[in-house]
Formats: C-alpha cells, sequence, structure tokens
C-alpha cells in the first residue's frame, strides 16, 4: 500500500513537472522539467517494481539515470557550443 | 479453454494515469509553436511511453525507447533545429478536418482490430500457448546458442533483423547526410579563417544577447 501511495505522489509530481515543460516560460525551465522527468521516472520505475513484488528491473531504472544524466550534458553542450562534432573550445570569441 | 480476466489493480491505476499524461504531453506538441519545448515535450513523451512499456512487462522495449527516444533523438532533433527556425510557422487549417477524419477512421479501425487480440498476460494466447515453449524447448537442438533472446533475434528471426539493420544503417546515413555531423561546422558553409573567427564572435554575442533574453524571461 505504502508503495502504491508513493506512486501516485510520483505520477502527481510527473503532472506538475509536465505542466512547467509546457507552459515554460524560459529554455532553463523546459531543460530542467526534461531532466526532473527523468528522475520521476527512475522513481517510477523502481516503485513500480515493489508494487508488483518483483524488483528485478532496479538497475533498468539506474540505467535510465544515467541516459538522463547524458542527454541533460547533450542539450546544454548544444546550447553552449552550438554544434554536436565540434570542438569543446571554450575560448571561442571570449578572450 | 478458460476465460482469463484482468484484474484492477494498482498498476492499472499507474498505468491509465500514465497513458493520460501521455495525451496531454501529445496534445502540448501539437499545439506549442516553440520548437524547443517541442524537442522537450517528445522527451518527456518517450520517457512516459518508456515508463508505460516497463508496466507491460516489455523492459527491452522500453529501454530502446529510452535510450533512442529521450537520449539520441532528442539530441538529433536539437541539431536539426539549430538549421532551421525556431518557431513553427502558422499552418493553414484548410484541410485540417479531412486529416482529423483519416485519422480518426485508423484509429477506430485499430481499436476494432484489439477487440480481437488476446487480453494482456492471457496464458491461452498463441504465443504464450505454444510459440514461447517451442522456443524454449527446441533452441538447443536448433541453433546451439545459449542465450535464448539471442537466438530468437538471429536465428529464428534472422531476415527480420537484417531487414532492421539495413532500416536503421539507411537512417542514420541519411540523418549524418542532413545534418552534416561528420563535416567541421555543422553543415554550415566553410568560410576562411578571418570571416570564421568573425562570424564565431558574432554567434556568441548573439547567443549571449539571446540568452540575457531568456534569462530576463517571458518570450513565449
Amino acid at each position: 500500500m505504502m508503495f502504491v501511495v508513493a506512486s501516485i505522489a510520483v505520477l502527481v509530481s510527473m503532472a506538475l513537472v509536465l505542466a512547467r515543460a509546457i507552459l515554460g516560460p524560459t529554455l532553463y525551465d523546459r531543460v530542467l522539467a526534461g531532466n526532473s522527468f527523468g528522475t520521476k521516472t527512475v522513481l517510477l520505475l523502481g516503485l513500480m517494481g515493489y508494487v508488483t513484488g518483483r524488483p528485478d528491473f532496479l538497475d533498468i531504472a539506474l540505467l535510465y539515470a544515467l541516459i538522463n544524466f547524458t542527454g541533460t550534458i547533450a542539450i546544454l553542450k548544444f546550447f553552449r557550443y552550438r554544434t554536436m562534432a565540434g570542438s569543446m573550445d571554450d575560448m571561442r570569441g571570449q578572450s | 479453454m478458460a476465460d482469463y480476466q484482468t484484474t484492477l489493480s494498482p498498476i492499472l491505476i499507474i498505468d491509465l494515469t500514465l497513458l493520460a499524461l501521455l495525451l496531454v504531453c501529445a496534445v502540448a506538441m501539437v499545439r506549442v509553436r516553440r520548437l524547443f519545448a517541442v524537442v522537450m515535450l517528445s522527451g518527456i513523451y518517450s520517457l512516459l511511453s518508456a515508463a508505460f512499456f516497463v508496466s507491460m512487462d516489455a523492459v527491452d522495449v522500453a529501454f530502446t525507447e529510452a535510450a533512442v527516444g529521450a537520449g539520441i533523438s532528442t539530441v538529433l532533433m536539437l541539431s536539426g533545429m539549430l538549421l532551421t527556425a525556431k518557431r513553427e510557422k502558422p499552418i493553414k487549417t484548410g484541410r485540417a478536418p479531412i486529416a482529423m477524419f483519416v485519422c480518426l477512421i485508423v484509429g477506430a479501425a485499430l481499436v476494432y482490430a484489439s477487440i480481437d487480440a488476446p487480453a494482456f498476460g492471457d496464458p491461452n494466447a498463441p504465443a504464450n500457448a505454444y510459440l514461447g515453449k517451442m522456443y524454449v524447448e527446441n533452441n538447443w537442438a536448433d541453433t546451439q546458442v545459449p542465450n535464448i533472446v539471442t537466438s530468437v533475434l538471429a536465428s529464428y528471426r534472422g531476415f527480420d533483423t537484417l531487414g532492421e539493420t539495413y532500416v536503421v544503417f539507411t537512417a542514420a546515413l541519411a540523418v549524418m547526410l542532413l545534418l552534416g555531423i561528420a563535416t567541421e561546422r555543422g553543415g554550415k558553409k566553410k568560410l576562411d579563417a578571418r570571416a570564421m573567427e568573425a562570424q564565431a564572435r558574432r554567434e556568441y554575442l548573439e547567443m549571449q544577447a539571446e540568452k540575457e533574453r531568456v534569462i530576463s524571461g517571458g518570450n513565449d
């Protein structure tokens, strides 16, 4: 029962984060919304394993956390450097 | 054959909530005009459907969905967006009713087809009744591959997997050509060094200005 209540709480917070991603207003709100939605997915997967009584998929949830982290880094790198394969030369036009 | 009944369980409530969120996300993706928001929403959509797949016990599909949908395609969409406009152009709604009609017909046909499908997790369904059992029993004699999932993918469904590989290879090639991933300037025209530096400086200043504009907020 405890896990069901926790899952519902996570689902409610997912709805709130989704609202933030839709409403914005700034770019960083949406990046943060995407990132925290990934975190909520990890939590929900963990809880769902215990709701069904088979917590075998916890490692999958952990891998989602890794994907989420890498994805956020990729998006932010994109907005910094404007290219995917470009060098991470931070001094461009700055000195 | 005994009837198989699904029961109302907590996992069903979670499923329904996830599907409702998916619907909200999809409608928002259609309505929002700012392309960056659409890219982020499509990432969220992938995460939601991945969670949904896990609750349907399709962990491998969920894993692919999260890695490809939320990870790679978000980045690909962003790099595509950088080559085009930041906002979607307003579209003429003249033909929208016809498209809506076609979508509704196709959706209704799919729902009608799903009525005949066996219930979720039905032990009497053909896939569960004898096909899976056949793989488990005959795998070693047929293929001598110790991992049954590998033998199903690479031997029993070998041609299917080969076709998939062609599709993925073609898609990857097309994306690389479109985005110019392998080129130094990300598909843009290459200028001489001094002009490039000037452009880099200009872009950087633009970016700074945009960042300040974004941080000061309220541009959507």
